[in-house]
């Protein structure tokens, strides 16, 4: 059948037999690709009098954007904090290994880490497209070390900084250089996070508020300054209290300025939130909703000891404890895990389980126009599904990059 | 004329699809021969859309050799626009079969020379072949296509302004704004639909009772567009019961009592290679209702 020749010679897939979810929506609708695009049919049909040149029977499978982890720390015993001789290969092999958990972009995340780790490590985790080598990279996502001593978590104590003395420069010289971060999880609480939130807002770094003892009007007004994430919500912060909500208010806060989303990242592990207080966050604020795995270097690895950044941990079942101790330091679960159970511990909608991992993180890295949906134009990255929400299939630019049967 | 009488609208979406389906089995399309089919829009005929898409997904039917001719289209709107008929086409009918786009005529409401466009129309026809079976609705003023009261009983592919009343009933479709209806459009004339060997017109609903009536109990008359189909050869209108109300019992009764003969038209119900459907022409009832 003659494909478009006006436009592009490209060969043109149509994905049919299939629910899409888009629009907020699963439709029974067929997916069209060329170049890697999402391609409008009705422009096809009628301006180009195209036609598909390849169909794909998805079997009845639903097919929804690929999803996005904002805060990996590593995985199959990599960990991104740490310098060895190949970060790059790495970051390579997580990028592969996450496709059969239909991720298809992520943000590498260090936690806290001396500075020569960051100036060692973060030029060589650089913004990638994703393809049959792996999901693509977003920017990395750098948790600490301008957080709170008391919240500290699984973080190195001894590593921990404050901008106090220089502020923007302090943490500038601490990184070394922004051009590869996409996130910044810093704790407001500290001396001139203003003056900091507003400079890294500016530069296009998505500041996220996190391990923390901030009160809700210090949340509030990192959120003015441009604050728009909360990282692991509930974890390593304030517990919600009803005279000062602490960072938790600000999902039902009314000092957001309007036109504004506060997102929140959720570890949907079953172990780092209780499905009651996942519920309540849920229910308080569905659009903010940002499925995170928070994995670790030991997610696909075998029960035991392993190093997270500077220190030890030990893998009992789906929990990861900081070795010799019950802290959580990070989950073991994958995306795609984390999307079943959200589903059914939220018990919201499947369309809502599956923009929480796709939707929500795009649209909190400003990049929908590209990721996150499945609107015509934007990269044709997806995830095919069974209706339990198992992986089937993973899809790059259109093309498939992993598969069950493989 | 033949005028088929069902119980009601899904019954009448079925006995339309079911003889769409006939003949074009009946007709043995193929490569260099193709059914040519006219199409409307409006809510009328999705039943009717729903059927034969069903059909194609059984594999009971295929539009591989088809070629469509739309009715008429707005003038002005954006092709996009979910209200043009372009768009209607496409969401209930096109994207769900295996037409070839280059077989879909439907006319440019945006193009520069609007009177030539409707020409090209008139020539596309001519070259495909005519018209095997051109399937319309009506509108409660006995309008077919655009063809307002009024209009030329012998008249071509044309622009038409609409009339106040079809406006007004189109303005649901742009959140009751009549500011944003179109009020021009481009149709296919009277005359255009006549020239097809068959016409199959669908009319449901108690509002449509009485210009079903003046189509086919009163005389022709440019007033009622439709009953201009008095004069052609072979027209079937299927109807449901509430469209029924305004004609006589005599009627209704006489064309009742042929159900049982008209019925034959659509059983046995041939398959895609136009043979008979042996399982289906043994079922008892001829409808799934």
């Amino acid at each position: 059948m003659p494909s478009n020749k006006s436009v592009s010679d490209a060969p043109i897939t149509q994905f049919v037999n299939c629910k899409i979810l888009k629009d907020h929506k699963l439709q029974k609708e067929d997916l069209w690709v060329r170049e890697g695009v999402i391609l409008n049919p009705e422009k096809l049909f009628f301006d180009e009098k195209g036609s598909a040149d390849i169909q794909v029977d998805c079997q009845g499978s639903i097919i929804a954007p690929g999803f996005i982890d904002v805060q990996i720390n590593g995985g199959y015993g990599i960990d991104f904090s740490l310098a060895t001789d190949d970060v790059k290969g790495g970051v390579t092999l997580v990028a592969k290994k996450v496709l059969e958990h239909g991720v298809t972009s992520f943000c590498p995340t260090l936690v806290t880490s001396p500075p020569d780790i960051y100036h060692k490590v973060l030029p060589k985790i650089q913004f990638t497209e994703g393809g049959p080598t792996g999901a693509g990279v977003l920017g990395v996502h750098l948790e600490g070390p301008f957080i709170s001593q008391e919240k500290k978590g699984a973080h190195p104590e001894q590593h921990l900084r404050s901008f106090q003395t220089r502020g923007f420069q302090e943490l500038l010289e601490t990184y070394g250089s922004l051009e590869n971060v996409a996130i910044v999880t810093l704790a407001p609480e500290l001396p001139q996070s203003s003056e900091v939130i507003d400079e890294l807002t500016r530069r296009h770094v998505t500041v996220s508020l996190g391990h923390s003892v901030a009160n809700l009007s210090q949340a509030e007004l990192a959120v003015q300054n441009g604050a728009s994430f909360i990282t692991h919500l509930f974890n390593a912060m304030l517990p919600f209290h009803h005279r000062d909500p602490g960072i938790v208010g600000l999902l039902t806060s009314d000092k957001i300025p309007s036109g504004r989303t506060v997102f929140y990242g959720m570890i949907a592990d079953g172990i780092h939130t209780n499905p009651a207080a996942l519920r309540i966050a849920h229910r308080a604020h569905a659009k903010g909703l940002v499925l995170v795995t928070d994995a670790i270097t030991a997610m696909g690895l075998p029960p035991g000891r392993h190093t997270l950044g500077q220190q030890v941990i030990e893998i009992d079942g789906l929990n990861a404890y900081v070795a010799g101790t019950k802290t959580l330091s990070g989950s073991i679960a994958t995306m795609d895990m984390c999307v079943r159970h959200f589903l059914q511990a939220a018990g919201c909608t499947v369309e809502a389980a599956l923009e929480a991992a796709s939707l929500h993180p795009a649209q909190l890295l400003g990049i929908t126009n590209r990721k996150g949906t499945l609107q015509y134009g934007t990269d044709a990255d997806f995830v095919l599904l069974d209706d339990q929400l198992n992986v089937r299939a993973t899809y790059i630019a259109g093309k498939q990059v992993w598969n069950k049967r493989f | 004329m033949k005028l088929i009488i069902l119980d009601g609208y899904d019954q009448a979406s079925e006995w339309a699809a079911k003889y769409i389906r006939n003949r074009i089995a009946h007709f043995n399309p193929g490569p260099g021969r193709y059914f040519t089919l006219g199409l409307p829009t409006g809510s009328t005929p999705l039943g009717c859309y729903k059927k034969l898409i069903e059909y194609f997904k059984e594999g009971d039917l295929s539009f591989k050799y088809v070629k469509t001719f739309n009715m008429d289209e707005y003038v002005g709107l954006p092709r996009d626009h979910p209200e043009s008929y372009h768009s209607f086409m496409w969401n209930n009918f096109f994207k769900h079969i295996d037409i070839c786009s280059e077989n879909v005529h439907i006319l440019d409401g945006n193009a520069p020379d609007l009177q030539a466009e409707c020409n090209a129309f008139e020539e596309k026809i001519k070259a495909a072949g005519g018209i095997e079976l051109f399937v319309g609705g009506i509108g409660p003023d006995g309008h077919i296509a655009f063809n307002e009261p009024g209009s030329s009983l012998v008249s071509r592919t044309r622009v038409k302004t609409l009339a106040m009343d079809t406006i007004l009933a189109n303005a649901r479709f742009f959140n009751g704004d009549l500011s944003q209806v179109p009020t021009m459009a481009l149709t296919v004339g009277v005359g255009t639909v006549m020239d097809a060997r068959e016409v199959m017109i669908l009319i449901t609903g108690a509002h449509k009772a009485f210009a079903l009536y003046k189509a086919i109990e009163e005389g022709v008359n440019h007033m009622w567009t439709v009953s201009a189909f008095q004069q052609h050869p072979q027209t079937l209108f299927v109807c449901d019961e509430d469209a029924t109300l305004e004609l006589r019992v005599k009627t209704v009764k006489y064309f009742k009592g042929m159900m049982q003969v008209h019925n034959k038209l659509v059983e046995p119900l041939c398959t895609l290679n136009g043979k008979m459907n042996e399982v289906k022409s043994n079922s008892e009832k001829p409808y799934s209702d």
